[in-house]
């Protein structure tokens, strides 16, 4: 069984059922998709499937076959960030950060959906599935906004203390 | 996990492979069936899954609509039937809905926390038939027939119901919150003159139910002479026969029959 996993085609042994999420991490070594409640309430697993926002754990890989996957490892470049990323840390949009993965996954492809900025209504319906239990929303909302406008700042100026 | 898995390419394959249904496990979407594998709790020792068997389109024929087991709930979002989007909208999120299908939807044995099904209610008011596979065959029984069954030896392959235009009401009752299971659901339609009147009720109890005696009455309160709502981790027996006859009433009045 093939995927093409972040634009690389691999070859897949693991057993037809298995779910997405333990594909990719397990057999893959492909960790950004978290195991969290691994029954499809958390959000924490989302990964794009051709493009969509999906819970790689409640998918049978074989059910995928040959699709394109893509996970935060498939963001950006290497070195760069996302503006999807980018907005994330202008924001402080992530604390612990075990659930920023997935809702960068699930924003990423409502931004490409749209084409275009999002409002306040987009980003909760397409986070409807997503929870964060350390920033209250209020913060990742203004980074997808924000990312959506493509009003982020360079990695390296935040870094250097330049005002988000 | 050693299942052996079977791939039909074909609706006739797969009714073929599912047989009687015996010792066989049927993979729709899996959004119910894969925590389950994952976690231990069900180990199937021969799995169908359909992923290749061309059911997963919905088409108009001339006069109806014919719904393919495989069609994401999702994809019924985006329906032309305003009930039936509403309802499969309100289903957990668009990345479970990318996943879930209408034959799981059907299918799904009841939950002990929640109850599933919702989709039954607006198939029940649509006057959808179910197409299955199992023991004596292929079969197409009006969906209150099949939900009412015994469903487990049964594969469902299409659901369709017939094209014409309609008055349609709903109303339900639900959080906002992925996985927050409806705590009822209730669609009416009609035919365009206001004859043929066709109410249901889903998210009450283990499957969706045809409520006749509003239809035959028009009048709200004897909707819980059809359903016996249940107790469960979304709301109690008590406070779903409350809040049903508003509900139903709700519905009928989108109807405005005179």
């Amino acid at each position: 069984m093939k995927l093409i996993v972040n634009s690389v085609e691999e070859a897949i042994t693991s057993a037809p059922l298995t779910p997405l999420l333990h594909v990719l991490r397990d057999e893959l070594d492909i960790t950004s998709p978290k195991a969290g409640c691994q029954q499809g309430g958390c959000g924490a697993c989302t990964v794009l499937v051709d493009g969509e926002p999906r819970r790689s754990c409640l998918t049978a890989v074989a059910a995928v076959e040959g699709a394109s996957i893509t996970t935060v490892e498939g963001l950006g470049e290497a070195g760069t960030l996302s503006t999807v990323q980018a907005a994330f840390y202008n924001h402080y949009a992530a604390q612990c950060g075990f659930c920023t993965p997935g809702m960068v996954m699930a924003t990423t492809a409502l931004i490409e959906r749209k084409g275009g900025e999002v409002d306040r209504e987009d980003v909760l319906e397409a986070l409807g599935g997503h929870y964060c239990r350390c920033t209250g929303y209020v913060k990742i909302v203004d980074a997808v906004i924000a990312a959506s406008r493509g009003d982020v700042a360079s990695f390296e100026d935040v870094a250097q203390g330049s005002p988000a | 996990m050693t299942a052996d898995v079977l791939f039909p390419t074909s609706a006739a394959e797969a009714a073929t492979l599912y047989g009687d249904g015996a010792d066989i496990t049927v993979v729709g979407g899996g959004t119910i069936l894969l925590p389950e594998i994952a976690a231990g709790r069900v180990n199937p020792a021969r799995a169908l899954m359909l992923h290749r068997t061309g059911l997963d389109t919905l088409r108009t024929e001339d006069d109806r609509i014919v719904i393919g087991a495989m069609v994401t709930l999702e994809a019924l979002v985006d329906s032309p039937d305003a009930a039936l989007s509403r309802v499969a909208q309100h289903v957990a999120d668009s990345e479970v809905r990318r996943t879930a299908t209408v034959g799981g939807n059907l299918s799904a044995s009841a939950g002990t926390d929640a109850q599933r099904g919702d989709l039954g209610a607006p198939l029940i008011a649509l006057g959808a038939r179910v197409r299955s596979a199992g023991a004596g065959g292929e079969r197409l029984e009006p969906i209150e027939d099949f939900l009412a069954g015994d469903r487990s030896g049964r594969l469902v392959l299409e659901i369709e119901y017939d094209r014409f235009e309609r008055r349609t009401g709903s109303a339900e009752l639900r959080r906002r919150h992925a996985h927050s299971f409806a705590i009822a659901n209730v669609v009416a339609c009609a035919g365009h003159d206001g004859s043929d009147l066709r109410v249901a009720v889903s998210g009450v109890g283990p499957t969706a139910v045809r409520c006749r005696s509003v239809e035959a009455s028009r009048d709200a309160g004897g909707v819980l002479d059809d359903v016996d709502p249940v107790d469960d981790a979304v709301a109690s027996a008590v406070y779903r026969r409350a809040v049903l006859p508003d509900l139903v009433r709700e519905a009928l009045d989108q109807l405005e029959l005179t």
